[in-house]
């Protein structure tokens, strides 16, 4: 497989931190491109959905712009290793309360709202660094890893797997949530390694590892 | 245990990085990317840049600056001086802001804050209200770094800024900044009562008591810069942060 030879797709449909991904996978030495069209989604050694937002507005961009077409396609002959970052794991669920738009549906499960009582100290969003406890073994969160890495959250919605075994990782945060899914070549991750210092850099490290 | 988030904030000017003391007399400290890359080798939590010529020369973000700061940040990063619109805002964002902070334009442009977090969603816009005590210790709100006095209240202003979709709040005393003798309490205590969003702290700043007093006080974080650009008592600059031991110390209540 040569695969590794093509480049890590960043998908730009208008609500990304794109920058901070790509400025972190060009740190430790890889080759990524960022793509706005469904036709470029066809050569990847693996494919990067973001997002910052609001769940119907991505949703709707993404049909819009052929994008969920093409990335059902992909999902769907399981060739491609498929990361959703905050908001773009949200998209691979099936439904989020912050929206009606349906979700992706690569992974049977909802998104949420964080609701805590009016005097809890607990804020929404959170948002800060935490830890994600690894739930199964898997190369993205690093096995063997002795001391468990802290990693940025900033969101008010989680998600919540129908089936306990694709979640790989939880956090709590009031309650604990899934911070890490994966079934098959599909990962979700609630946090943002592009922003969490040397452990972020760890994980994007450990995912291209994983496509070879 | 969490740590509630200790974030260094870094003054922008046409030179380059610089420190206030009650937001005049600013002192160069150095260069705003060299300065990142320092946060950076020490895992700080959070980092917030405020340009505070932005608004007043009229030129609003330096967005090549920005860009070239953001590449070597691989930690969170708001900037704010200067935004007025939501294509600035999501020019920002691309370019590898995660949040944006506004001001002055919370006054002048009062609906922008609630088009941009229907937009870019509530987590990603950061209000900042720099306040001042008059005469008779009564706060008051103060826009375009602090030299133009507004006339709502910081009561109303808070509950505004909430409804509309405000992600945290930095509140800053103009009183306190740049004097590193700790935060103004009662400013924070009485924000704190009104917000259900993260309250930021920042102004006054110089030791690790301050920052837990903050906290207890009813701040979620806590901000600082002259305490991470000076060292001891003649101002040496001297770029710092907490230790992860000491960050253990400033624990969310």
């Amino acid at each position: 497989m040569s695969s590794i030879n093509l480049p890590i797709l960043i998908v730009d449909y208008g609500m990304g931190n794109i920058g901070s991904i790509k400025n972190m996978f060009r740190h430790i030495g890889v080759n990524v491109e960022v793509v706005n069209k469904p036709e470029q989604l066809e050569e990847a050694a693996g494919i990067i959905l973001p997002g910052v937002g609001h769940f119907d507005r991505a949703m709707k961009s993404l049909r819009m712009s052929g994008i969920a077409d093409a990335l059902t396609e992909v999902v769907s002959k399981n060739s491609v290793p498929v990361l959703g970052i905050c908001l773009g794991m949200q998209l691979m669920c099936k439904s989020s309360e912050e929206g009606n738009e349906n979700g992706l549906g690569f992974i049977d499960a909802s998104v949420r709202r964080f609701s805590f009582a009016e005097d809890s100290n607990l804020k929404v969003p959170h948002m800060g660094w935490g830890e994600v406890v690894p739930q199964i073994k898997s190369t993205i969160l690093g096995d063997g890893i002795s001391t468990l890495p802290r990693y940025y959250f900033v969101h008010s919605y989680f998600v919540e797997c129908a089936n306990r075994l694709d979640v790989i990782g939880t956090t709590k945060y009031g309650i604990e949530f899934a911070s890490a899914f994966k079934r098959g070549r599909i990962t979700g991750l609630q946090f943002h390694p592009e922003k969490s210092h040397r452990y972020g850099m760890q994980l994007f490290k450990n995912f291209v590892q994983d496509l070879e | 245990m969490r740590h509630a988030r200790v974030i260094p904030v870094l003054l922008l000017s046409e030179s380059g990085v610089v420190k206030t003391k009650k937001f005049s007399s600013p002192v160069y400290i150095g260069d705003p990317t060299n300065a990142v890359k320092i946060f950076n080798d020490k895992e700080a939590d959070e980092i917030v840049l405020l340009d505070i010529d932005a608004t007043r020369s009229g030129k609003g973000p330096n967005f090549t600056r920005i860009e070239e700061i953001a590449s070597e940040a691989f930690m969170p990063l708001g900037y704010g001086g200067g935004v007025t619109s939501v294509s600035q805002m999501e020019r920002l964002y691309r370019i590898g802001i995660e949040k944006v902070v506004l001001n002055s334009a919370i006054y002048s442009y009062p609906d922008l804050l609630e088009e941009a977090s229907r937009i870019f969603g509530s987590q990603s816009i950061v209000v900042s209200i720099d306040v001042k005590k008059d005469l008779f210790g009564r706060y008051c709100l103060y826009s375009r770094s602090g030299t133009k006095k507004e006339k709502t209240s910081i009561e109303d202003l808070l509950e505004r800024i909430q409804k509309q979709g405000a992600g945290e709040v930095i509140l800053n005393s103009i009183d306190q900044d740049g004097m590193m003798t700790g935060y103004d309490l009662r400013l924070i205590a009485l924000a704190g009562r009104k917000l259900s969003i993260p309250l930021v702290a920042l102004g006054g700043a110089g030791s690790l008591e301050h920052l837990d007093e903050a906290i207890h006080g009813g701040a979620s974080a806590v901000a600082a810069g002259a305490m991470f650009v000076f060292h001891g008592r003649h101002r040496a600059v001297l770029i710092s942060y907490l230790k992860s031991s000491e960050l253990q110390k400033i624990v969310d209540h």
